[in-house]
């Protein structure tokens, strides 16, 4: 269960969160949508202990993750996997040493149950068989892939994905959409998707997370979301810019 | 006390004070955790290796120009056989360490913080942050430890070339009797003299590391934000190096005169 109260968080002089509150129960897919820069991204890593709010408070199965400190947030972060928008590969290292990373202090598991592990998490990913090849030689579907492959790799209880269908053409975004599907189904996880795509959303969230204006600014099943006659959220599912007041 | 927060002293003393306690994380998560062996010989082979080539050529050449400039004056009051004796004290406690440290903050220093620097600004450090790692202990450690055991290596390899360097030319070069100079050179150069250059080189190998991981890791900006940290990483390292070494001489000399 993640449970976020009253947050709140400026960079310098602007004040990107205030008062952000929601609760995702263990099992739940829910899905953070709002324009690109409103902190969408930003509050996922509050979630995870990435970032550190100026107020509020963000529980994870009960425990107030904010004042601890990065060694004792290491611990926490254990139980997450995280799908990053650039995917963020070690480009210093092949595949399966980024896909294995968790690893490499598990003294519990021989190298061949490690490379067993790596095989079996990016054939998930529908990539078997790229173990020896770098980040480099990638596409960004596959990257995004091969990060999703690491974050799931130890079978975490939530994974957190930050604009995983960003920059991929329709036919990729639809299997990053499939295998986040397939990766809650399979692994029973609690997944938080950030994104501003709006066919995305839809197939992915039991439940949709409005950011704006710097708090919550609807909440509600997929439906709900997609029939809201509030004029911002109607304009924004739709994609309609106002003339009179032009979004950019 | 507050008008000094937003000057560039106050910047300038909160970076003190985040490379310390980056400082203090890296030897705690050193006597604590266990030290990653592979990345810590690659960086040893990185630093020390690699940096063998422009360390020599400056070590040889600094050797061969004070050896000449030395024997020009010392010539003047019929003190040539002294030149290898100055030239031998000079890179042992002074240039050897110190030349060594400038060009690995030339070379490392700035691969250091460009390396980390893009790391930060594609989010791979926190990558490593989700998959449970401590970047302290996987990127700041290992460089550190091999900046330590790297630079004393390497000032001992620029003070041994220096000093043949300094002789070639003394010697066959200028025609300065070789056996007075090799006696001279015994005589003047103490032991201690080689300690406190090993020691200074061992301390720049922390300076340089240190200095490079925070600039990268407390990039933010982009492609101009890694420039300016790897531009702000040599030259902060060099300063750095440069006032350390007043500070070390005379400290050390203290120290060296009170045993």
């Amino acid at each position: 269960m993640i449970e976020v109260r009253d947050l709140e968080k400026s960079f310098g002089p602007q004040k990107v969160l205030s008062g952000v509150s929601f609760r995702i129960e263990t099992g739940e897919s829910v899905v953070i949508i709002g324009r690109s820069g409103c902190g969408k991204s930003v509050l996922l890593k509050h979630v995870i202990g990435l970032l550190k709010p100026d107020a509020g408070q963000v529980f994870i199965e009960g425990e107030n993750i904010v004042p601890m400190d990065e060694r004792e947030l290491l611990r926490v972060r254990s139980r997450f996997g995280m799908l990053f928008q650039g995917a963020a590969l070690f480009d210093s290292m092949t595949v399966a040493e980024n896909v294995g990373f968790a690893f490499r202090h598990n003294l519990k598991l021989t190298p061949a149950e490690i490379r067993q592990k790596v095989a079996s998490a990016l054939d998930v990913v529908d990539l078997p068989g790229i173990e020896n090849k770098s980040p480099s030689e990638l596409s960004g579907g596959m990257k995004k892939r091969v990060g999703l492959a690491r974050a799931i790799v130890y079978q975490p209880e939530i994974i957190l994905y930050d604009e995983p269908t960003t920059g991929l053409d329709p036919l990729a975004a639809d299997s990053i959409d499939q295998l986040i599907l397939r990766v809650r189904d399979r692994f029973n996880v609690t997944s938080v998707v950030v994104t501003h795509d709006m066919r995305s959303a839809r197939r992915v969230g039991q439940r949709i997370l409005m950011l704006h204006e710097k708090r919550i600014f609807a909440a509600g099943t997929p439906e709900e979301i997609f029939n809201s006659k509030d004029p911002f959220v109607h304009r924004f599912i739709e994609g309609v810019s106002d003339p009179k007041e032009p979004d950019f | 006390m507050n008008f000094l927060a937003n000057t560039w002293v106050g910047a300038w003393l909160e970076g003190l004070g985040r490379v310390a306690l980056l400082a203090k994380e890296a030897f705690a998560s050193m006597l604590r955790r266990k030290i990653e062996w592979r990345d810590l010989l690659y960086q040893v082979y990185f630093m020390g290796v690699k940096s063998q080539s422009v360390v020599l050529i400056t070590g040889a050449f600094t050797g061969m120009v004070l050896g000449a400039q030395t024997y020009f004056q010392f010539h003047k009051v019929k003190m040539d056989t002294a030149t290898l004796a100055v030239v031998s004290v000079s890179m042992c406690s002074e240039l050897g360490p110190v030349l060594t440290g400038l060009m690995v903050a030339g070379r490392v220093g700035a691969a250091i913080a460009a390396e980390l620097g893009t790391m930060r600004v594609t989010e791979q450090i926190d990558a490593l942050r989700t998959l449970a790692t401590h970047p302290v202990d996987y990127l700041v450690v290992p460089r550190l430890i091999a900046a330590h055991i790297a630079l004393p290596i390497l000032t001992a390899e620029a003070i041994a070339v220096g000093i043949g360097a300094g002789y070639l030319v003394g010697v066959h070069l200028l025609d300065i009797d070789p056996t007075y100079s090799w006696y001279n050179m015994l005589k003047y150069t103490q032991t201690s003299d080689l300690a406190v250059g090993l020691i200074k080189s061992f301390i720049y190998g922390g300076i340089v590391a240190l200095i490079g991981c925070y600039k990268g890791m407390n990039c933010s900006g982009g492609a101009e934000g890694v420039g300016r940290a790897t531009t702000e990483s040599v030259v902060y390292s060099s300063i750095t190096i440069l006032v350390a070494n007043f500070f070390l001489t005379l400290s050390l000399g203290a120290i060296i005169h009170s045993l």
